[in-house]
């Protein structure tokens, strides 16, 4: 479980986030939506404990991530795929981070067959396409067998042969009883993917509901008019509208 | 495990996992034994017995650049690519991830250091037989030590100053100049002199004993041994920079 609660952070006076507050159950899928620059990335680093809050909790599991051993066992996170050394194999960069919290090699292996990438184990990442990088970062984020799992942007970069893996495997982590956080700007993606909605806009709470229910109360057909409805006064850059 | 030792061991992985490792250490040793071969093809055995330090160490003071940017480069690489992010998330504890990079890289570079002093040591030897510095002396035996000493602090000196600075070409953009100008000009300046002679990358003149106490121009105010203590404080201080400055900044 993921507890946010009345999360603040400033950056030299710019609020990125603002008294955000919500809670990520286990057992099913949830979206976490918002248009750009709403404070989605930075609210994960912040439950990641990457950024220091300027005040409020994150907590997972009742504890602040900084005090949790061995973390990845815990949490597994996918953050920026670009986030690898181009020159360490995928194998070596998994086996660092199974070493950093006492995961046997044998791990490794298991996730790197779980997403596709045993033939490439022993290339380095500079030669993969972005879709083989996300499942670089998916398999890093396996690594630890964890309870809660945040995934950011996940399809991004995927062929639709790999939206529907990662469709599917968020969806069966989750069956297994995992709390699955998502985000994504994709709302086709997400209407197909997750179960209930945490909706951000200038770091703020927008919605903290069902999917049905979220389209429902915003008088749209589908996820999209809906969303569009409820953010349209928190995005940053409009198309069309003179700044 | 303990929660350090498993630290360290990633850390470990990650130097040995990227190439540049191999090739800079190579480029390392190639430099070193590359101009210490050729001052001992030069050497003339008529001066006086320590003389026969300077083909030694002359290779290793100019290839102490290379692993320099080696320690550099492997931190620097670090906050370039992002892996940052990974490494805190796996290891939330800032001052654990710091004090494992230090103790992997430290120790990878006090080996490489240690190999290649012996081999130029033992080339130079072959170079100019009877007239190399004899393993029997304490003075060759503590410059060689020290010597040792002074290559793998100075680098992490430079590994701490990366993580505080967090990037690769600022990093040497300071470092580098420093490292030619004071070693090879400004510190033997006689304005600047007094404050210049305690510069980190001076001891190493000294330790070497590619300056003795005493000399007009190169000579500096201290000795070996004291030399080392005031590399040890720079690092310390570098340690202390870089600890303060992964706690208080974001990822």
């Amino acid at each position: 479980m993921i507890e946010v609660h009345e999360l603040t952070k400033r950056y030299r006076g710019k609020v990125a986030v603002d008294g955000l507050s919500f809670t990520v159950e286990p057992g099913r899928v949830t979206g976490f939506l918002g248009p750009n620059g709403a404070g989605k990335s930075t609210t994960i680093r912040l439950i990641l404990g990457l950024d220091r809050p300027t005040s409020g909790t994150a907590l997972i599991d009742g504890r602040p991530y900084a005090e949790l051993e061995r973390p990845l066992t815990r949490v597994g996170a996918l953050l920026e795929a670009e986030a690898v050394h181009p020159s360490r194999s995928a194998f070596n960069h998994l086996l660092w981070l199974a070493k950093t919290n006492g995961l046997p090699t044998s791990r490794v292996r298991e996730v790197l067959a779980e997403t596709g990438l045993a033939d490439v184990a022993g290339k380095a990442p500079r030669a993969f396409s972005l879709g083989m990088r996300q499942r670089l970062g998916v398999a890093a984020a396996l690594l630890g067998d964890p309870g809660v799992l945040i995934l950011d942007e996940p399809v991004n970069g995927l062929d639709p042969e790999g939206v529907i893996w990662i469709r599917n495997l968020v969806k069966r982590l989750a069956a297994e009883g995992r709390t699955v956080l998502v985000s994504s700007h994709l709302m086709a993606e997400m209407a197909l993917t997750a179960e209930h909605l945490v909706v951000i806009g200038r770091g703020r709470l927008l919605a903290d509901t069902s999917t049905e229910e979220f389209i429902a109360a915003n008088s749209g057909s589908t996820l999209e008019e809906a969303f569009m409805r409820l953010t349209g006064a928190s995005v940053e850059f409009q198309a069309g509208e003179g700044r | 495990m303990s929660a350090l030792g498993s630290a360290v061991a990633a850390e470990w992985v990650k130097v040995r996992s990227v190439r540049s490792t191999a090739i800079t250490l190579g480029l390392f040793a190639a430099v070193a034994l590359g101009l210490s071969w050729l001052i001992a093809r030069s050497f003339d055995p008529g001066g006086p017995a320590d003389d026969a330090l300077l083909p030694v160490f002359f290779g290793l003071l100019t290839a102490q650049l290379v692993l320099v940017t080696f320690a550099v480069t492997t931190v620097g690489s670090e906050f370039s690519t992002g892996t940052i992010r990974a490494s805190l998330a796996a290891v939330p504890s800032r001052g654990r991830l710091l004090a494992a990079k230090m103790t992997a890289l430290g120790l990878t570079i006090a080996a490489a250091a240690l190999i290649v002093e012996a081999a130029v040591f033992a080339l130079v030897r072959v170079s100019i037989g009877d007239a190399a510095a004899p393993l029997t002396e304490w003075w060759t035996i503590e410059a060689l030590l020290g010597g040792w000493i002074h290559l793998t602090l100075l680098s992490v000196f430079t590994a701490a100053l990366t993580v505080m600075l967090r990037s690769t070409v600022v990093t040497l953009s300071v470092l580098l100049p420093v490292l030619f100008l004071s070693s090879q000009g400004l510190g033997n300046v006689d304005a600047i002199k007094p404050v210049a002679q305690y510069m980190p990358d001076q001891v190493g003149m000294v330790v070497m004993r590619m300056t003795v106490p005493g000399d007009p121009q190169f000579g500096r105010d201290y000795g070996a041994w004291t030399g080392i203590g005031i590399l040890v404080l720079w690092t310390a201080a570098a340690l202390l920079g870089a600890w303060w400055s992964m706690r208080r900044r974001d990822a």
